[in-house]
């Protein structure tokens, strides 16, 4: 079966001009370079990348409302920037940041309306929907209008009109950002049921290392424009490991922390930053062993600790090859 | 899951925009019904301004009697001509202009992923039926002119009454819709593009020939709104052109229309290819 998407050599460039009227300079920004892919019916991936890493520009050419500076690129067999209204009736796309619901109008009558603009028949529309209201819990608030809903249930409407027309990829902006976390692990299982029961393949882009955990067997990261990893998540934890931090204040400041299961990879005064390769609870022993401690605190790794990982082995490959 | 869609055919998805403006603008109203009092306000406020702007032609003309060889009816009949395709318009196209608001915010963006004309999207988006408050005042100004204005009701001029007014609406319409693509390149050009059409109305109201014969040939050429109401009522009222402009342009309103829109959609196709959204 050919991929859902294909991306090959694919590039944006924008010429943005800054400064003063009459006196403008203008500059090319290259959101995206070379970034080659293809992803099989079925898969769930995640597009990765720290904030302006080209993610949403990407996602852009995928949907069809940019067109590509360079480089070919097939969505379930489409052209999508020439044939943008047919992929439209093939996808379902939600912005994160942005919704496709009417502020004015009540939920259930956004989501009506959604179904003239696909043309979904009204015995399936009200099958779909009767399924997702169940899934994504909307009943309460199906007649409050959508500038009265938290983000949360915004998220939670906005998947249900994305996904009326039973559409075979849903691609999604920063699904979860800004979300509490209740709400996050509502639609993470929501759409991996959605994968799982019905097929859907889904394409997400995230900065939260949480989405891509729960949710993602593969995953690809982008960082400048540049796609530099795409491959399993366990493949990006052996290649890029992205340990804990535990960060201790002292009572008073101390040289580094020397302890089993850490290191240390920053002071400052009295706090200090400890890499955790060992269990926290042991490192936490460890140190109260030796010295007297003020407050703790442990840090998730982030997006931005993995892409600078990937880039610290890719210097040492490369240095090793050239030595 | 079952894909429910079959891929229509490229004419039929053209059609298909038509039949689903109709049932974006129901929903819309629907929506502001919800807010009678608001909607009604509304559309009282629009009609005041239009009964206003009549009201001011009546007064000028109980003083001045004629104005460059026009009476009351007849400029009654230019100022109506131009009034309902422009309130026609605006009801129905009038959204158009906030195209610069919709790429800013990102709402550009969702017309574009569905299934559907962006431009019928942006046109039906926030439809409220308070424009007809605009709409109905020069509607019943224009009855009454055609009515008591001087003009010879031969079986032509009955019939091309509707065929000028739907010229001076896709007139206005493509107008508008120009000054919307402006706003592709330049995401602030609302004002510019205001003084366009709104400027642009004001002089179709009044006869042309008190602006002076040079603005007259430049509004006729160039911006070609004298093509809404006052080739027309040349044509209706059977009049020389008081500025000498050849006689042929009286029967050029629907070209001009064919033209100008085809200018929109051109410009409109532009616009989308090279469109680039908002960076976040
Ligand atoms: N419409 C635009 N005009 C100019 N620059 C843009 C535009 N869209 C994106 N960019 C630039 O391209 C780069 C990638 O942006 P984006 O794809 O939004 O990143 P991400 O979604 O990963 O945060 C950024 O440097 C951004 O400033
Ligand atoms: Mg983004």
């Amino acid at each position: 079966m050919s991929p859902i998407i294909e991306a090959q050599d694919l590039g944006r460039e924008f010429t943005v001009s800054s400064g003063r009227p009459l006196r403008r300079v203008r500059r090319t920004v290259t959101a995206v370079r070379d970034v080659t892919f293809s992803v099989a019916s079925g898969e769930i991936v995640g597009y990765l990348g720290p904030n302006g890493a080209g993610k949403s520009t990407t996602m852009k050419m995928l949907t069809g409302i940019l067109r590509p500076s360079r480089g070919r690129l097939r969505v379930t067999g489409l052209e999508p920037s020439r044939q943008r209204t047919r992929l439209a009736g093939r996808i379902g796309v939600v912005f994160g940041q942005r919704t496709t619901l009417w502020w004015d109008l009540p939920l259930r009558d956004s989501l009506a309306l959604t179904r003239h603009l696909y043309r979904v028949p009204a015995a399936d529309h009200a099958r779909r929907l009767a399924e997702l209201t169940e899934l994504l819990e909307l009943g309460p608030f199906l007649a409050t209008p959508v500038r009265q809903l938290s983000l949360g249930q915004r998220m939670r409407g906005d998947l249900t009109a994305a996904l009326l027309h039973a559409p075979r990829l849903l691609v999604l902006d920063e699904p979860t950002i800004g979300l509490d976390v209740v709400s996050k692990s509502t639609i993470r299982e929501f759409l991996l049921r959605l994968n799982s029961e019905q097929g859907t393949t889904i394409l997400l882009t995230t900065h939260d290392l949480g989405d891509v955990e729960r949710l993602c067997r593969r995953v690809m990261v982008i960082d400048h424009g540049r796609l530099a990893f795409d491959g399993d998540l366990s493949a990006l934890r052996a290649t890029a490991p992205s340990p804990r931090t535990l960060i201790v204040d002292l009572t008073a400041p101390a040289p580094p922390i020397e302890v089993a299961g850490a290191t240390a990879t920053r002071v400052e005064g009295p706090r200090q930053w400890l890499e955790l390769s060992a269990n926290p609870a042991e490192v936490i022993a460890a140190v109260s062993a030796t010295h007297r401690i003020a407050d703790l605190m442990l840090r998730e790794p982030e997006i931005e600790d993995v892409v600078a990982r990937l880039y610290r082995r890719e210097r040492t490959a490369s240095l090793g090859k050239d030595g | 899951m079952a894909e429910i869609h079959t891929a229509p055919s490229r004419s039929l998805r053209g059609f298909s925009a038509l039949l689903v403006y109709p049932r974006l603008v129901w929903v819309w109203t629907r929506a502001m019904a919800q807010y009678p009092a608001s909607l009604l306000t509304l559309s009282l406020a629009q009609a005041l301004i239009s009964l206003s702007e009549l009201a001011a032609l009546f007064f000028v003309f109980s003083h001045a009697g004629r104005l460059a060889g026009f009476g009351l009816h007849e400029t009654l009949l230019i100022y109506g001509l131009s009034g309902v395709a422009f309130s026609l318009a605006d009801l129905f196209m009038g959204a158009v202009e906030r195209l610069g608001e919709h790429i800013r915010l990102g709402s550009f963006d969702t017309m574009l992923v569905r299934p559907v004309s962006p431009l019928a999207q942006l046109a039906a988006d926030g439809f409220s039926p308070r424009r007809l408050g605009k709409l109905v005042p020069n509607l019943a100004a224009l009855v009454w002119a055609l009515g008591e204005a001087d003009i010879d009701w031969t079986a032509e001029r009955v019939l091309l009454v509707p065929v000028l007014l739907c010229s001076g609406f896709v007139i206005c319409a493509s107008v508008w819709t120009i000054g919307a693509c402006i706003q592709f390149v330049v995401a602030d050009a609302r004002e510019l593009a205001n003084s366009v059409t709104y400027g642009g109305q004001a002089m179709t109201q009044y006869p042309l020939a008190i602006y002076g014969a040079d603005i007259v040939r430049t509004a006729t050429y160039i911006v070609p709104l004298a093509f809404v109401s006052w080739q027309p009522a040349l044509y209706l009222l059977d009049r020389p052109d008081p500025l000498g402009l050849p006689e042929g342009l009286r029967h050029a309103s629907p070209c001009v229309a064919v033209a100008l829109a085809l200018v929109a959609a051109l410009l409109w196709r532009s616009g989308l290819r090279h469109y680039r959204s908002t960076g976040s």
